[in-house]
């Protein structure tokens, strides 16, 4: 994590210049050099850094160039939105993606699993912005069914908004959620198709069709259960990407979250917000990484045993 | 997907009650809350979020004309930009450097304390402090004191004929608001500590922030004791800032969205094409001109020796050389309004005398070069941004593209706002796109001592290539000090005309701006500032 704040803070001396964009015309010169110099952005850039550092270690990220609110509230505010629509997305791409992907391999060849394989190519391949726009174009002004921006009615529980306990929370969720999964989905579709095509070539399957198990056991009980360690582990990881790539769909649905600060931060040289959303992100790639090398013990028994043996042995 | 006004409101005061703090700093306002569920509701979808709910936190003239349907000036501009009292009800000069303001009476702050000359006096020494990033709103500001409750006086540090023009942006907050809440300082993004004002407003105009949530939603409700008669039929604002143009267009479409003072140029069309909408559409204060580096030495280029943009033959040559006819048709899409002046006509100081261009001749262009010396041109760096002024991109290839066809050789640079204007501000190009509002002042004083002026003192920060001239900066410094409009204006007008014919600038065009509204809004005040004014909006 260090060492992407390292790297933000070389990056952002190619962003350009905040000072220029907080002033205003009228602004002279030597208010500009005053305000430069009590930003500490005529220092050199190792003592920005320590700087930056010193701070975030105490939980003070400052605050934002932009808006002047503390940097760590607007994140803090942000979060929820986030990750109520990163939640949304993982779990549309399990819910859709493992039964395709289980189809489009037992049923290879047929039609149907065609067909789903040529528009999974489509999923990966079609930008999420461009998706994003056709279906604000198709389901809020052609058909007007769902809100083309925005969260909706949000519900403050404690220190979090939530969009899933209003109707129009929830309405608001469906087309950014389903933008955000839709590489996702194919992405687990084409992962479980490959991993079960794999597994049902693997001679214990052959071995439990002949002690007489019936298709459905076969598949699911022994051929999906083998795929699920690749899926668990891509997913995890993926969590990550979604919440660093939801930027562009929060973009286009206007979705208050943490990419759509960043990218507002960017335009704007916003330096302690571009700071601290990379911290958040890195730290949040960092933890699931851990969470995920946790749960592989959990989904596959035979890292247990390993562990356990591998403990013995060195005692 | 419409949601009916009540319901709206009885989930944002849901959210009120549950955020606990938050409902008790506005339980001031509960009138207002009621009030809010008979009249009509206008959604403004804008093209990006306003920076903070504190008018002096940011000196940008967006997030100001939003802020200024809550706080407002001493004096402010009508819908046809003539100043007129506001808070102020009338004022007189004392001496050259001394105005008198009268305040109004029964004006009252939306917590219901009422207006002094202490709140205007606390408010001045707010902006003005040495932290505050509009103290060059006021920049000839030297002192004030209060003469008694309703009345006060400004000192300026010279003869000064914008103070009113200045005013118009410098809003007035509550004394004991501030104090009671340790807001009397502007925010200071150095020292990193947040401020109450930035989330919290507390002013005097025709409406009254409800709730706040930032990149989501503003709501104000309309004011039912604010001090004028008026204008509109609004209940209730709810500012939605949608950053997509896409998504805004759609929004519209689809009714999400009553109003956008930001319609895509190139989606009018389609906007216009429905029936439901209507696109306001005319031409913008801001002038786009090309501005060149007039230094001894070109930035980027095969002639090292010596400057040729030196050579007024060489920036006539670049002049000729563009066709803006089919600039304006093709880049600007037919919207903008090509121009020979580099101030717009609503401001003062602009004479039609200004108007003329010369007139497009690619073979009068290639053969003033060849005079000049460079008949085979010569390369220089072009520097534009992609996010600043209106299809900037568009118009600077196509530019480039002429003075190509001249044989001169522009390397365009284009990149966002923020990594080109400190490469602008370097005096690193050779030739710029640049676009002059002259706001907030409104007058040409302010691109002619901002732009114009050689650098001394506080003029001529935008001087970036070195092109002021002596007769110009005379004639500036004299107008800067001569209070009689009559003698003023005619000074500008010259410095100006000498501009013109030196061609030291390339003018182009005023940029067109678009709003477009649902049938939902009956009419608005469009001028020429591009600033929405709600208070003038009725609604059916």
């Amino acid at each position: 994590m260090l060492t992407v704040a390292l790297l933000a803070f070389v990056i952002f001396r190619f962003v350009g210049d905040p000072v220029e964009l907080m002033l205003n015309e009228q602004a002279s010169q030597a208010q500009r050099d005053e305000l430069r110099e009590r930003l500490g952005l005529n220092r050199n850039i190792a003592w920005q850094f320590v700087t930056f550092v010193g701070n975030a270690l105490r939980g003070d990220f400052g605050i934002s160039y932009r808006n002047q609110q503390e940097v760590f509230t607007l994140i803090a505010e942000r979060f929820p939105a986030t990750f109520e629509l990163v939640m949304v997305a993982t779990l549309l791409s399990l819910a859709v993606g493992i039964p395709l992907g289980v189809y489009t391999a037992i049923r290879r060849g047929s039609l149907l699993a065609k067909a789903l394989e040529f528009v999974s190519v489509l999923g990966v391949s079609l930008p999420s912005f461009a998706l994003g726009i056709l279906f604000i174009l198709l389901f809020s002004v052609t058909l007007q069914w769902l809100p083309a921006f925005g969260r909706g009615e949000i519900v403050q529980v404690g220190g979090w908004s939530t969009g899933f306990l209003t109707p129009s929370g929830r309405l608001a969720l469906i087309l950014p959620g389903i933008t955000l999964s839709l590489f996702q989905i194919t992405l687990v579709m084409r992962l479980v198709r490959a991993e079960m095509l794999e597994t049902m070539r693997t001679d214990f399957i052959r071995f439990a069709r002949a002690r007489g198990l019936s298709d459905k056991a076969v598949h699911f009980r022994y051929a999906l259960r083998n795929c699920l360690m690749p899926v668990v582990t891509v997913t995890g990881l993926q969590i990550g990407n979604l919440i660093a790539f939801a930027l562009v769909t929060e973009t286009v649905f206007q979705w208050p979250g943490m990419g759509l600060l960043f990218v507002q931060a960017v335009t704007f040289v916003d330096i302690p917000v571009m700071a601290a959303y990379l911290m958040v992100v890195s730290f949040i790639f960092v933890a699931l990484n851990t969470v995920v090398d946790l749960l592989y013990a959990y989904v596959d028994p035979r890292l247990r045993e390993d562990a356990v043996t591998g403990a013995a042995n060195a005692r | 997907m419409k949601v009916p006004a009540a319901n709206v409101e009885k989930a944002a005061r849901t959210n009120w009650l549950a955020m606990g703090a938050a409902a008790l700093m506005l339980s001031g306002f509960g009138v207002t809350t009621a009030m809010a569920q008979q009249g009509k509701t206008v959604k403004w979808g804008a093209a990006r979020e306003i920076a903070s709910l504190d008018p002096y936190s940011f000196g940008e003239t967006f997030t100001l004309s939003v802020l200024n349907h809550v706080y407002e000036g001493l004096v402010r501009y009508t819908g046809e930009l003539k100043i007129e009292p506001a808070l102020a009800e009338s004022w007189e000069t004392v001496s050259p450097t001394v105005w008198r303001f009268k305040l109004r009476p029964g004006v009252k702050f939306h917590n219901g304390n009422p207006l002094t000359a202490d709140d205007v006096l606390a408010s001045l020494a707010r902006v003005t402090h040495e932290t505050s990033p509009l103290k060059g709103n006021l920049p000839a500001y030297k002192s004030s004191r209060k003469i008694d409750d309703l009345t006060l006086e400004i000192e300026v540090n010279g003869p000064y004929p914008l103070l009113l023009n200045d005013l118009t942006n410098i809003y007035i907050l509550d004394k004991e608001w501030m104090e009671a809440n340790n807001a009397s300082l502007p925010t200071d993004s150095g020292k990193g500590i947040k401020g109450f004002a930035t989330d919290n407003a507390n002013g005097t105009g025709p409406f009254v922030v409800e709730s706040r949530r930032t990149d989501s939603r503003t709501v104000f409700v309309a004011n039912p004791s604010w001090w004028d008669k008026p204008r509109h039929n609004i209940a209730r604002i709810e500012f939605l800032p949608i950053t997509s143009a896409a998504t805004r267009v759609a929004a519209l479409l689809s009714g999400e969205i009553d109003f956008t003072n930001v319609a895509p140029l190139q989606d009018l069309q389609r906007l216009s094409a429905s029936p439901e909408v209507k696109v306001l559409q005319t031409n913008e204060l801001r002038t786009v001109i090309f501005a060149m580096n007039l230094k001894d030495k070109l930035f980027e280029s095969d002639v090292t020796d010596k400057n040729p943009l030196k050579d007024i033959r060489v920036r006539e040559a670049l002049y000729r050389a563009i066709d803006v006819d089919s600039v304006q048709r093709r880049a600007m899409r037919g919207l903008s309004r090509s121009t020979g002046a580099i101030v717009a006509p609503a401001i003062p100081g602009y004479t039609a005398a200004q108007e003329p261009r010369l007139p497009f001749d690619l073979d009068g262009a290639k053969k003033l070069l060849a005079d000049a010396g460079y008949p085979n041109g010569f390369s220089f760096n072009f520097n534009c941004q992609s996010d600043g002024l209106v299809n900037e991109e568009e118009f600077c290839q196509a530019v480039a593209a002429m003075w190509a066809r001249a044989g001169l050789r522009p390397n365009l640079s284009l990149g966002p706002r923020s990594t080109q204007t400190p490469k602008r501000v370097k005096g690193e190009f050779d030739v710029i796109s640049f676009g002059w509002a002259n706001e907030p002042m409104i007058d040409a004083y302010s691109i002619l001592v901002q732009v114009l002026r050689s650098r001394s003192g506080s003029g001529g920060v935008f001087n970036w290539g070195n092109w002021g001239r002596p007769d110009i900066d005379a004639l500036i410094d004299k107008a800067g000090v001569e209070l009689d409009n009559a003698k003023r204006i005619p000074l500008m007008s010259e410095a100006l005309m000498i501009a013109k014919r030196e061609h030291l600038f390339i003018p182009m065009h005023n940029q067109p701006m678009a709003w477009a509204m649902r049938s939902t809004v009956a009419n608005t005040v469009q001028a020429s500032d591009n600033k929405p004014r709600f208070w003038l909006t009725q609604m059916r």
